[in-house]
């Protein structure tokens, strides 16, 4: 059966259809349509398939690792930099393998269309050493999420699938397979194997080890890796995932007279990377992300020149695209006649007219006047635009939940008051350890819980902090007099700047949570509300 | 066949509307489609594109190379031109005339509508007028797509059969108004290119 998916909603729908019995995730640009495609699925909800949120990337993989010690399939999505989270489970999941089989999904975000960094997880995957799976479109994207957990579970290890946002966000035909049964519940047949006590981590290492000769010949002989015989031996093309698309888009296999090697399963396939470059005079790496392949065959070939994005030939950041891949083989795109003109403006995003966050940015810019630049650590949601103009508001902007512990060290080392800016969402996520930190030392810094009660730039997820967050920060040892609601309307200002410059003043940690729903997640569930309502 | 659309915008403006009546159309067809799609951070009020490709043969890129779009579709007339190296040379530039203006250094209009009309193959379309006088409000980018409607390679019923299947299951009225918008929009491009 064909249907039209994103790369991401083909992952989702091939899980669906190989037996997953839960996804676990926290949203993340380009990987959330993953676990929201799950969720809207009837066939989901029919198989009673898990798909809730979870707080953060750490506490999902865990979630998916435990299911698939009790024997089920499970699969665990992320961002590129929610990998950075999850990566203490991540490598040691390697270790203690799995029961069920276990599926790890990695969005990487290659130009930084709406991320930090454009860090390449196939580094995670030769680090943690399990079988990596690149899908150069979206079929294979459905193909080999539908056979990794099988990959999983004949080798009894977390096989990871790397997409990037091109795939993940792009939509196209997709062909299914056969809906297949869940997996019954079952333990692991050895009672010990994820005891990770020193002497069975040893043992279960030389066993991930040992794979590795196996884990090879998978690549080698995989019907995602394919050796392409070219006339013309003066140049071999190897090519990864999407770059292989974009080789094909401006070569298409009848007009391509050189080798071409297809990688899109890893390790690479040494059998088939030895015949390139002993066939051919020099070689191009083409691959979306950082140089992994380029470095890797750079410096074993002795005398065989390889190019790619270490030498110039590609660049060296950003994602690639049909007309990069052309000019690195010669070809000339585009017209010369058609430029933008200058006068083209940039539109960068900003936040929507009527938000919170406008509200509270107003107030915080008033409130610290008196005390100058440069004090304000911010975080990672919508509220990272109050950066721009007009606001110029915040300072720092790093990792999920960075804000609360960078303004701690800040005032350590005496910049008062040090301010935070952090969503409601971002401080579950990776807060919430960060206040206890300043709970527990008396740290005189203000933390402003900026909350729509929404993961707002991902689209409006459920947050995990809703309806918690008073009690959370005073279970966490806040003192309740300097926990201050606010209703962040433009007719509450001159309140909300009274309240901040109180808290400024004050010597501990406080907390202010300005509290009104995401205007676009409102306008979604007024709509919704009056659609029940014409229903009923 | 082989049709390139860049399709452009502003973040909110909805042009997935567009680009879903023209997938829900080539999947009809059982033609080979790839549509590359904007999430994130810039849907928050940032330029927005979309790179929609149909073709009867297998496509590889999921992005246009430059030079080979046939047509751009904007909602946007600054957008348009943002994209408009990716035209091929007898492609056209579609594009509403009415600006979004939610950025400080927004160009002056008359240099921007110019350069818009100096280009070789232009309709430039007042799509949220004609939307408005039909009385059919949210249907301004149906216009537009109406008016993109003659450099497609398809013909205007695979569109409307399209139409039926993205807005079916709102109730005819709407599937009727957004015929309207269609026909309007591909009148007036069939009068003005």
């Amino acid at each position: 059966m064909q249907k039209l998916l994103l790369g991401d909603e083909a992952i989702a729908q091939a899980a669906i259809d190989a037996g997953m019995s839960g996804v676990y995730a926290y949203p993340g640009t380009p990987s959330t349509e993953i676990t929201e495609y799950v969720q809207a699925s009837k066939l989901a909800e029919e198989r009673n398939i898990h798909s809730d949120w979870s707080a953060n990337e750490k506490t999902a993989m865990e979630a998916a690792l435990g299911m698939a010690y009790a024997g089920k399939r499970s699969m665990t999505c992320m961002k590129h930099v929610g990998l950075n989270v999850a990566a203490d489970n991540f490598m040691n999941a390697a270790i203690t393998g799995v029961n069920g089989g276990m599926v790890v999904v990695v969005a990487d975000d290659p130009s930084m269309h709406s991320s930090q960094n454009e860090q390449d997880s196939r580094f995670y995957g030769k680090f943690a050493m399990i079988p990596v799976l690149e899908p150069s479109n979206q079929q294979e994207a459905y193909d080999m999420t539908y056979g990794a957990f099988e990959l999983s579970e004949k080798y009894k290890v977390p096989v990871m699938i790397r997409v990037t946002t091109r795939i993940a966000h792009s939509r196209a035909g997709v062909i299914t397979k056969e809906l297949k049964p869940q997996n019954n519940q079952s333990l692991p047949s050895d009672p010990r194997q994820f005891v990770l006590l020193p002497s069975i981590a040893r043992k279960q290492y030389k066993v991930l080890l040992g794979n590795q000769d196996h884990f090879n010949a998978e690549s080698e002989n995989s019907v995602y890796n394919h050796y392409f015989e070219g006339e013309d031996k003066s140049m071999g093309i190897i090519a990864c995932g999407l770059g292989y698309n974009y080789l094909r888009e401006i070569l298409p296999e009848g007009d391509c007279k050189y080798p071409v090697l297809k990688v899109t399963q890893y390790p690479l396939p040494e059998k088939q990377v030895k015949q390139i470059a002993n066939e051919t005079e020099k070689l191009l790496v083409i691959e979306e992300g950082y140089p992994m392949v380029e470095e890797m065959i750079k410096g074993f070939l002795e005398k065989e020149p390889v190019t790619g994005r270490l030498d110039g030939t590609l660049p060296r950041d950003g994602e690639l695209n049909a007309d990069i891949v052309a000019a690195a083989l010669g070809i000339q795109t585009g017209s010369k006649e058609s430029k933008v003109p200058d006068f083209v403006a940039n539109r960068p995003p900003s936040m929507c007219p009527g938000c919170s966050h406008i509200d509270v940015y107003n107030a915080l810019n008033e409130a610290l006047a008196p005390f100058g630049q440069g004090r304000v650590f911010s975080d990672i949601g919508c509220y990272t635009l109050g950066a721009l103009e007009p606001f110029n508001a915040i300072n720092t902007c790093v990792d999920m939940g960075a804000s609360i512990t960078m303004a701690k060290g800040a005032a350590d080392a005496g910049l008062v008051p040090a301010v935070t800016v952090i969503g409601d969402s971002t401080f579950t996520h990776s807060g919430m350890t960060g206040l206890l930190d300043a709970v527990n030392e008396n740290s005189p810094i203000t933390v402003i819980i900026s909350d729509n009660e929404s993961t707002s730039m991902t689209g409006g997820q459920d947050s995990s902090a809703l309806g918690r967050l008073e009690a959370i920060c005073q279970g966490l040892g806040v003192d309740p007099e300097h926990i201050r609601v606010l209703n962040p309307i433009k007719r509450n200002h001159d309140d909300m700047v009274k309240v901040m410059q109180e808290e400024f003043d004050y010597d501990g940690p406080s907390v202010i949570i300005p509290r009104r729903e995401c205007i676009q997640k409102a306008a979604r569930r007024r709509k919704m509300e009056a659609k029940q309502k014409a229903k009923s | 066949m082989k049709t390139d659309i860049i399709l452009a915008g502003v973040g909110g403006q909805g042009i997935l509307s567009i680009a879903a009546t023209l997938g829900a159309a080539a999947l009809e067809n059982d033609w080979y489609l790839k549509q590359a799609e904007t999430h994130g951070m810039s849907q928050r009020g940032g330029a927005v594109v979309s790179h929609l490709r149909i073709s009867d043969e297998p496509i590889y890129s999921d992005l246009i190379p430059k030079g080979s779009a046939n047509v751009i579709i904007s909602v946007e007339p600054m957008e348009s031109l943002r994209y408009v190296d990716y035209l091929s040379e007898d492609g056209y530039l579609v594009t509403n005339t009415k600006p979004f203006v939610n950025i400080t250094n927004y160009p002056e209009e008359k240099k921007l509508m110019d350069h818009i009309q100096s280009l070789k193959n232009v309709v430039a379309i007042d799509a949220d007028q004609i939307a408005n006088d039909l009385k059919a409000r949210r249907s301004s980018n149906i216009v537009m797509l109406g008016a993109a409607a003659p450099f497609l390679n398809m013909d205007i019923s695979v569109l409307e059969s399209g139409l039926k299947q993205i807005f079916g299951s709102k109730g005819d009225e709407i599937v009727e108004m957004n015929m309207k918008a269609l026909h309007a929009g591909y009148k007036f491009a069939m009068e003005n290119k």
